[in-house]
Order: structure tokens, then C-alpha cells, then sequence
């Protein structure tokens, strides 16, 4: 893609986020923040911790009611779900939001493929008319999960889990952990996929390949991808629009070029007070102060 | 792992494990003196105190030695030790001891340490780290589980010839009802507490509305038990999803304090409700099960169906009704069986155990938590109720006092004992907790402090149960072998 604004060429307007606020007692974790995420676009949320991300997340997922503010979500179908007035699973099940978690949430007791399994509960509980033609074992079951087995199938193999698709999950290796919450995520056949710092505790390699995999769902799966990340090589190469949250407001929204080079996010990431030790590492973190954005790429 | 040829080279530390020995036996000491040693007696003239010094000093002599054998376990005289421990246990089995406390604890605690002596010897190894044992304990439970392969075919071919065995007099088969009573409320329990995660306190609530649902409907209706088993479960079930509604919000503790007091509730409910229930009265004259509404198991019937053994050409015997009660409970036990295996690979039973593991995760897929849980509720419920009636009918008298806390905990005992989840466990715990004290019936006071210590020792030594070992309920096959247990992570770095 070589189109300098991609808001101009890509999807419609999947999300959007209008004078969302959470409060929580005196604390403003997000503030008025209003945004739009388009279909077939990464949106990455960065700011410092603290900021109100994951509370943003919280929201939109069901997990917290916001104090104010709308969400409203639109398929590419043209319906429209108003998100602040959904039950989590409700959010997950009607309106096609599937999310990760900061601090991975896997059912680490079961194997990997019942983990994917679990994702496409709604489905399958259908097709087992709420258990009695499962109890019953009837073909029409039998062959739902077979189906349900098969996509499984198809994310272990692209997250690289397919051969461990009978360990506990628990047993897996971290970054293999992180992947697998993402392929679970996926097996809910969503329109929007939130993922909370997929790249944290990741080394250099299998973030490269996190890139990737963000890249192949968008392009080939065609949904919208809502990213919360700290890692700015992986945030400044595949994301298409990126929105700064800083003390629960949004001081800047744009194209990674534009967002970078915004003094409001160069401040609030070095704080008021020019520093001279801070100011190197997250300088280059955010590719400013000369650098190609592909040298970020090898640098961490 | 250098440390064991060291200590054996060094040869035995007497002082060291004498010091240990006497340390432990003092302790004993402390312990028994007031709750061995001194006893009240109600004597006429009033409340006196006697003292048991001759038990007191039996008991700390056997922890000595207990103790010492343990410390020389440790110091490389596995094999000596084992041979006395066995010695120990013979004696106590032929030699005729004053009292049976002395015999049990004699034959159990040699027992024990044969069974440690026999470890050390094996694995040559006298200390194993928690975790080690811990996956040692789980491979045991994974062989166990799987072997449950036949062993299942196996036990459940015995239960149905049991009855007509030789050895199988009233009394054995009485011991197999209770046994198949207990293994059914484990099996219905595991489904809340094992595979949905819910600590249920209240079980015996479900269990108490399926009992008096059938003796109410049996004695103001007249119907017949096969007719009311349904509507007991289904009032049973519909008592778990009126309690539910309200407390499936809660999480862990509240939820259990929750269900604690809605047990307490029906039983107090039953206790009160005199004109309804009875109060501690109870119900009384609640009819038997006929023959599948055909015949009748008393020699005469009275309302016109013909009597069993007329109908069969046997000759009559109370017998009769007692096997075909011991069937009854054993098919409901199976069903409860096969409905937990089968729903363990269903959408719904993934989603208990989902909901187990982390339900913030499960409501993110997609998953009605209170849905399945009011499911899993109700469900467990039911078959509550099914086993409540039977006891009913097998009874013909019940009254509140058999729907004690107590009951709620024994269960709950079961389930965990066994290992949260497991079907065989259930079984095996069953045995254990249900089978031993019918068996040693004389020991009966010293019931409750067994179960104690037993639970303790299990907290100690296998907090997961017995056989906490979980096989995936759908495997992609030809894939790499899954390894067994936590900690055995192969492969890629962990960051
Ligand atoms: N449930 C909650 N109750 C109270 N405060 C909360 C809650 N969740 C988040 N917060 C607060 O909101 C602020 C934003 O947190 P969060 O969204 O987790 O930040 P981050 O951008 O690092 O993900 C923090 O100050 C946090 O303490
Ligand atoms: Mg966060």
C-alpha cells in the first residue's frame, strides 16, 4: 500500500468511540475519548501505563459500563450494535468482539484444542440443540464440531500450535500462550479483535511473526483489528492509524508518520522536563529522532 | 541427590533420630494427656474425672516408635524397618489386643510406614519434593484413570452379579446401597463442584426436596414411585434454579456461605412446617417401590397386584425387594455416570469447565455464564432429587435429621477426595469415606476424627484428590504426544 493516507482507501468505519468516560469514584481512567477504527485497519492504542487503555478495552467489551459515552459498532452487513448497552457475552456472542487479555487468560487446565473449542460455544451449543441431540449423539452434532474441529485446526496451524493441539495449555510456553489466546480470540469468527500488549514478554523474533500474523488477519480475514501495544516496532509497522491516550485523554490520532512527529505525544512520553537518559530510549522506540521507520524493525 | 550416599556412609545418627523420636512422642504426649487421658464419667454422685494414663502411655510409646521408624527410613534402614512395620502389622491382625483402637492403630500405622518404607526401597530415594511427588502422584492418577478403560467394565460387571455372589448376605448388600446412594450424590455433586467450579455447601438441600417431593406426593396422592422419581427431580430442579437465580452471581466464598445457608434453610423449613412435612416427626408409612408398577414385593399384596415371587414362580423372600432396590440405585447411579461422561464432550460441559478455569475468559467467548451455571445447578440438582426419592422409598421414613450439614460436607468430601472432576474417584472416595466406617461399625465414634485426619493428611500430601488427572474430552490425534501433568512443558524458550 502506498496511499499516504489510508483512511481515504480503506474499509467504512467499523468502531466508533464517541465522549467515551470511565470513572471510577474520583478517578477519570478515560475522558472524553472519541475515535473511529475502519474495517481492514490495524488501530493501535498506545500511551503510557496508566493511561486507560485496558479500561477503554474493559468498555468495550462488556467488562465495565462506561459513565458516558457511545459505542457503537458496524458490521460490514450494515447492522449496528450499540455496545455500551451490552452484557460481555452478549458483546462477543451478537456483535462479533473477541479480545485478548494483558495478563493472558487461557483455560490453562484444558488442551489447546479445547480451548478453541470453548470459542465456538454459541455455535456448537446450537448444532447440539442445547446439549440433547449432543446427549443423543446425533449426526447433526457430530458433524458441527467436526467443522468446529477443522477451523480450530486451521488457527493452530497458522499460530504454529497445530502438533501440541492436545497439551494443556498451561503447559505451553509464554510466547506459544500469547498465540494461542489469539487463535482462540479468532475462533469466535469476530468482525473486531481487541488485543491488549499481544507483544509483551515476546522476544524480537516472535514479535516479528506477531506482526505477521496481525498483518494475515487483516488482509486475508478482512476484519478490523484494534491493537493496545507498548512495542512500537511491532505498533509502527503494521498499524495503519494509531490513537495516544495519556491520562485517560486523547492527545493524538493519526497515521504513524503524523503520530510520531506529534510534540504531544513526544511530551507525554518524556514528560515536561527534557531528560537526558529517557529521551534516547524512547525516542528510538518511537523512531523520531531521524530513523527510517524499518530500522525500528531490527533495533529492538 | 549427592546427600543420600553421604548420610548413609556417615552411618547412623542415633542421637539424632532418638532426639527426633522423643521430640515427636513428647508432642503425643501434650496432645493425649487431656483429650486421651482424662475422661468424664457420669456416675450417680455426680460428674467425675477418670484418668486413662495406660492409653496415654500406649499411644506415645507407638508414636515413638512410629517416629523412629520414619527417622531410620531416612537414614538408610529402609529394609529393616520394613520388615518390623510388616511384623507390627501381622501382630495386629492375629494377636488378640485389648482393645480395637489399639489393634487399628496398630495394623494402620504399620501399615503406613511398610507403604514408606516400600516407596523409599523402590526409588531409592527417602525425601521427595512436593513437586516431584506431586507428579509422581499424577502420573499414578493418569495410569489409574486410563486404566479405568476396563476397570470401569470391570466394576460395573461386579456390581451387576453382586447381588447373586455367595458371600452377598442383607447386610453386604445393604452396605451397597448406601455405597451406590453416595456415589450417585458424588457423581451428581462433581458436576457442580468438579466440572463448573461451584463450591456447593447445600447439596443435601437438593437431595432433602427430592426425598420429601416423592414421600409427599407418594402419601397424600397415593402415586407410585415410578411416576413421582420424575417429579422429584424435576422439583429438585426447579428448587436449584429458584436458588441459583440469586447466587450464581456470587463468587467463591459468598457463593459457598450461600448454598451453606440455603441447606440449613430447607432443613429448618422442614423442621417447622408441621402440618406440611411433619416437622421432626417426619413422614412415615412411605410406600415401597413395586415392580415397575407390575408386582409387589410383600407376600400378600393388598391392593390387588400380584405379589413378585407369585408373578416369577420363586419362592418369597425379603430378599427380593432389597436386590431390586440395589438395582434401582445402581442404574440412577449410571445415568448420572453416563450423562456426566457424555456431557463432558458436549458444548455445555466444555463450558463448565471453561466457566471453572476462568469464566472472565468464557464470558469473553461468547459464553452465558449464568446460563450454564443455572444449567449445571439444576442439573446437579436433579439427580439430587432422584437419589433423595430414592432414599425416601427405600427408607419409608424420613425425617429432617437426614438432611444434616453433615451430609452436604460428607459428599463435598467425596468429590474432592476423590479428585475434583473424576468419575472413578468419586468411586474410590466413596469406599473410603462411606465403606470403611460401615465396615469398622464398632469404630464408631471415632468416625469423624478418621475423616478429619484423613482429609488433613490428603490436604497434605495430594491437595488436587486423589486422582486429579484430566484427560482432553476431544484429541486431534496424530498430533505430538501431550505430556502428562503441570511442569513438563517441553520445547521454546519461556520468557
Ligand atoms: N476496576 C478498576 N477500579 C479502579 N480503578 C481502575 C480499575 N481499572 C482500572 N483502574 C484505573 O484506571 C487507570 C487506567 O488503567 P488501565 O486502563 O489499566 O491502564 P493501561 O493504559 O495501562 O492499560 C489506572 O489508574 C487504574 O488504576
Ligand atoms: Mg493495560
Amino acid at each position: 500500500m502506498t496511499a499516504p493516507n489510508p483512511i481515504a482507501v480503506t474499509g467504512a468505519p467499523l468502531l466508533r468511540v464517541e465522549h467515551l468516560t470511565m470513572r471510577f469514584g474520583g478517578l477519570v481512567a478515560v475522558n472524553d475519548v472519541s475515535f473511529t477504527a475502519l474495517n481492514r485497519e490495524i488501530t493501535a492504542i498506545i500511551g503510557p501505563n496508566g493511561a486507560g487503555k485496558t479500561t477503554l478495552f474493559n468498555c468495550l467489551t462488556g467488562f465495565y459500563s462506561p459513565t458516558v459515552g457511545r459505542l457503537t459498532l458496524r458490521h460490514p452487513d450494515g447492522r449496528e450494535f450499540l455496545l455500551e448497552r451490552m452484557p460481555g457475552y452478549v458483546i462477543s456472542q451478537k456483535a462479533a468482539v473477541a479480545r485478548t487479555f494483558q495478563n493472558i487468560r487461557l483455560f490453562s487446565g484444558m488442551s489447546i484444542l479445547e480451548n478453541l473449542l470453548v470459542a465456538q460455544h454459541n455455535k456448537l451449543q446450537r448444532a447440539s440443540a442445547w446439549s440433547i441431540a449432543g446427549l443423543l449423539g446425533l449426526p447433526g452434532y457430530r458433524r458441527a464440531e467436526k467443522e468446529a474441529i477443522d477451523l480450530a485446526s486451521y488457527w493452530l496451524d497458522r499460530v504454529k500450535l497445530l502438533e501440541y493441539a492436545d497439551w494443556q495449555a498451561g503447559n505451553l510456553p509464554y510466547g506459544a500462550q500469547r498465540r494461542l489466546e489469539i487463535a482462540r480470540a479468532m475462533c469466535t469468527e469476530p468482525v473486531l479483535l481487541c488485543l491488549d500488549e499481544p507483544a509483551a514478554g515476546l522476544n524480537p523474533r516472535e514479535s516479528a511473526e506477531l506482526s505477521e500474523l496481525l498483518r494475515f488477519i487483516r488482509d486475508e480475514h478482512k476484519i478490523g483489528v484494534l491493537l493496545i501495544e507498548h512495542d512500537m516496532s511491532v505498533v509502527m509497522t503494521i498499524s495503519d492509524h494509531v490513537v495516544v491516550l495519556d491520562y485517560g485523554r486523547k492527545i493524538a490520532d493519526g497515521t504513524p508518520e503524523v503520530v510520531k512527529n506529534d510534540p504531544a505525544v513526544i511530551r507525554a512520553y518524556l514528560g515536561e522536563e527534557e531528560d537526558e537518559e529517557l529521551p534516547e530510549i524512547v525516542a528510538r522506540d518511537l523512531g523520531v529522532d531521524g530513523s527510517e521507520g524499518h530500522r525500528t524493525g531490527e533495533g529492538t | 541427590m549427592t546427600a543420600l550416599p553421604l548420610s548413609r556412609s556417615r552411618g547412623i545418627q542415633w542421637s539424632a533420630v532418638l532426639r527426633e523420636a522423643g521430640l515427636t512422642a513428647f508432642v503425643a504426649f501434650l496432645l493425649t494427656v487431656p483429650l486421651v487421658g482424662l475422661r468424664t464419667v457420669d456416675r450417680p454422685t455426680g460428674l467425675t474425672i477418670d484418668a486413662r494414663f495406660d492409653e496415654v502411655l500406649v499411644a506415645v510409646f507407638l508414636v515413638f516408635i512410629g517416629r523412629l521408624g520414619l527417622g531410620l527410613i531416612r537414614e538408610g534402614q529402609a529394609l529393616l524397618v520394613l520388615v518390623l512395620a510388616l511384623l507390627a502389622t501381622g501382630v495386629g491382625i492375629v494377636a488378640p489386643l485389648p482393645t480395637q483402637v489399639l489393634e487399628v492403630i496398630l495394623v494402620g500405622g504399620g501399615l503406613v510406614i511398610a507403604i514408606r518404607a516400600t516407596v523409599t526401597l523402590v526409588t531409592n530415594r527417602s525425601t521427595l519434593s512436593q513437586a516431584e511427588r506431586d507428579k509422581r502422584m499424577d502420573v499414578v492418577a493418569a495410569k489409574v484413570q486410563h486404566a479405568s478403560r476396563w476397570l470401569a467394565p470391570i466394576g460395573i460387571g461386579f456390581a451387576l452379579i453382586f447381588p447373586f455372589l455367595p458371600f452377598a448376605d442383607r447386610h453386604l448388600i445393604d452396605i451397597g446401597i448406601l455405597l451406590l446412594t453416595y456415589i450417585m450424590l458424588g457423581w451428581g455433586l462433581n458436576i457442580v463442584v468438579g466440572l463448573a467450579g461451584l463450591l456447593d455447601l447445600g447439596y443435601v438441600a437438593f437431595y432433602a426436596v427430592g426425598a420429601y417431593s416423592y414421600a409427599l406426593l407418594a402419601t397424600i396422592f397415593g402415586w407410585s414411585f415410578w411416576v413421582c422419581l420424575p417429579l422429584a427431580g424435576l422439583f429438585a430442579a426447579l428448587s436449584g434454579v429458584l436458588l441459583g437465580f440469586p447466587v450464581l452471581r456470587l463468587r467463591g466464598d459468598y457463593f459457598a456461605i450461600v448454598t451453606l445457608g440455603f441447606g440449613e434453610i430447607i432443613r429448618i423449613v422442614l423442621l417447622n412446617w408441621y402440618e406440611f412435612t411433619g416437622g421432626p416427626n417426619g413422614i412415615i408409612g412411605i410406600p415401597r417401590p413395586t415392580f415397575f408398577g407390575i408386582a409387589d414385593f410383600t407376600r400378600t399384596p393388598t391392593d390387588g397386584m400380584p405379589a413378585f415371587h407369585e408373578l416369577f414362580g420363586l419362592p418369597f423372600s425379603s430378599l427380593q425387594r432389597i436386590i431390586f432396590l440395589y438395582y434401582v440405585i445402581l442404574v440412577l447411579a449410571l445415568i448420572v455416570n453416563v450423562f456426566t461422561l457424555r456431557v463432558r464432550k458436549l458444548p455445555l460441559g466444555r463450558a463448565w469447565e471453561a466457566l471453572r478455569e476462568d469464566d472472565i475468559a468464557s464470558a469473553s467467548l461468547g459464553i452465558n455464564r449464568t446460563n450454564a451455571k443455572l444449567a449445571a445447578f439444576a442439573i446437579a440438582a436433579m439427580f439430587g432429587g432422584f437419589a433423595g426419592s430414592f432414599f425416601a422409598t427405600r427408607q419409608g421414613f424420613i425425617s429432617p435429621e437426614s438432611f444434616t450439614f453433615i451430609e452436604s460436607a460428607i459428599i463435598l468430601a467425596i468429590v474432592v477426595l476423590g479428585g475434583m472432576g473424576s468419575q472413578l474417584g468419586v468411586v474410590i472416595a466413596t469406599f473410603l469415606v462411606i465403606g470403611l466406617p460401615e465396615v469398622f461399625r464398632e469404630l464408631e465414634q471415632y468416625r469423624m476424627l478418621a475423616f478429619g485426619a484423613g482429609m488433613v493428611l490428603i490436604m497434605l500430601w495430594r491437595p488436587r484428590g486423589l486422582l486429579a488427572h484430566r484427560d482432553p474430552t476431544v484429541t486431534l490425534g496424530g498430533a505430538r504426544k501431550a505430556p502428562s501433568g503441570p511442569g513438563s512443558a517441553a520445547a521454546g524458550g519461556v520468557s
